[in-house]
């Protein structure tokens, strides 16, 4: 159930992408899509009731390796958000450009204008 | 635990479809803010304290870099025509995959129980038990980004470095070439 | 009010409050981003959390005190050599695990240390990647704020001639 929530969180996102006529809108469901993905991985390596992948002094790793969570795609997400946000600098710059080349933020009137 | 988990999830999606059908520019940036905060009491809630840190400072950042792109700017309302014909093909086609989705999201193992628990020989359960002890290191996840997958962690950081050289590349300033023909 | 030596510009920046909190908080803020690179094998964090609010106290300053102020203090070149400083920092402690060892990125300082476990100085090449990784992201993600704000508009009319370089308003 909680998986298919996650998933409508991307279609939103995939809508935004596809349908929407501002650049601004169309980045901004890129970004709501990066966010559906990230949780979507985590979402995956979650054992109920389970703690965090962080030992303690004087734990027992018997025990520990029984209750904790995944922690493999926990560390793939983590330098994938950090990405994410050097991406999205990159489109907004991109959408500053073509601002400054067009004078408007409308991509049926990039096409139009030409040159 | 999975009742807070869907309700956060509810409100991320009315947040995002706030976000995306409001006239105001920078009323659907802000409507983007809520939709990553609870992304990140959700990542509290899954264990990964890690990842909810770095959610929620690139939250702060995001924010501010997408204000940065759209508020000096005098244009901040948008009117659109609708393209029905465009929207009707999206909609079908989002059903579509939705269909789809329902029967593939069907063989996942269910919430609760991943699928490195059903097999003893997975990867991180190699690690959860051998970390400290190969590695020293307490936190087992900065064990595996930096000492079992450094390679990749590498490759994420030159990912970052030419993505910033990209935004670079774009915003360098071409005026003064040209003002030297003219 | 002029004691540290800072003139303080009431025009550029914001107001008089946001600059005084910003002065006092700024070195916590620092603080706190080294504390998460540091510790980034004993408590949750790491490089790339610790990295970017790097970036967050640099920003902060820029926002508060203007663009000219920061660039006095962290330039663009100083920037661009921290990042550049940071990964090839990281690229060499992987190809030491080579000449050590015979593999990249081997783990080649002493694991079992004498001193325990849950301390600091623990986990071999780990927390030095961590400092080198928070240096790369911070100078990188600080780098690409300052370069969207010092910007200039240029506007172009129909046949492609430059009308004027300079920021102005809209007609």
């Amino acid at each position: 159930m909680i998986y298919y929530l996650c998933f409508v969180i991307f279609l939103i996102g995939l809508y935004g992408v596809c349908c929407k006529k501002n650049i601004v809108k169309i980045i901004l469901g890129l970004w709501i899509m990066e966010y559906s993905v990230n949780l979507f991985l985590i979402l995956l390596g979650y054992r109920k009731n389970g703690i965090a992948p962080i030992l303690r002094r004087g734990d027992n790793i018997a025990e520990f390796s029984q209750k904790a969570v995944d922690p493999l795609p926990q560390a793939l997400v983590l330098t994938s958000i950090v990405i994410g946000l050097g991406v999205l600098a990159l489109m907004v710059t991109v959408a500053i450009r073509l601002y400054q080349r067009y004078g408007t933020f409308d991509i049926t009137e990039m096409r139009k204008l030409k040159g | 635990m999975e009742i807070i988990i869907g309700i956060l999830l509810v409100f991320m999606i009315i947040g995002s479809i706030i976000s995306l059908e409001t006239k105001d520019l920078l009323s659907a940036i802000i409507a983007i803010v809520p939709v990553g905060y609870f992304c990140g009491i959700i990542y509290l809630f899954l264990g990964a304290p890690d990842i909810a840190i770095t959610q929620m400072v690139v939250e702060v950042l995001s924010l501010i870099i997408l204000i940065r792109a759209t508020i000096r700017r005098d244009l901040t309302t948008i009117e659109e025509e609708r393209d029905f014909f465009g929207l009707i093909t999206t909609f079908a086609f989002i059903f579509v995959f939705f269909i789809f989705s329902m029967e593939a999201l069907r063989y996942l193992p269910p919430f609760g129980t991943p699928s490195f628990t059903l097999n003893n020989n997975s990867p991180s359960n190699r690690y959860l038990m051998n970390g400290l002890k190969e590695t020293g290191a307490a936190n087992i996840v900065s064990a595996i980004i930096l000492d079992y997958r450094g390679y990749d962690t590498l490759g994420e950081a030159t990912i970052l470095f030419t993505s910033i050289l990209g935004a670079l590349a774009i915003l360098r300033i071409y005026a003064r070439k040209r003002s030297k023909n003219e | 009010m002029q004691g540290k030596g800072v003139k303080m510009n009431e025009e550029k920046g914001m107001s008089l409050i946001v600059k005084t909190v910003t002065r006092w908080l700024k070195g916590f803020i620092f603080l706190f981003g080294a504390y998460i690179v540091v510790y980034g094998h004993l408590s949750p964090g790491g490089g790339f959390p610790g990295g970017v609010v790097f970036a967050a106290t640099f920003i902060l300053i820029t926002l508060a005190f203007g663009r000219e102020y920061a660039l006095r203090k962290i330039g663009k070149i100083l920037a661009s050599e921290l990042d550049s400083l940071g990964a090839l920092l990281f690229l060499l402690i992987a190809l030491l695990g080579i000449y050590y060892g015979g593999t990249f990125f081997l783990n080649f300082i002493e694991k079992n240390h004498p001193t325990g476990n849950f301390n600091l100085f623990s986990a071999g090449i780990i927390p030095l990647c961590q400092i080198s990784i928070g240096m790369k992201v911070g100078a990188s993600l600080f780098m690409i704020f300052i370069i969207l704000s010092v910007v200039r508009v240029v506007f172009v009319d129909g046949k492609g001639k430059l009308i004027t370089t300079e920021k102005k308003d809209k007609k």
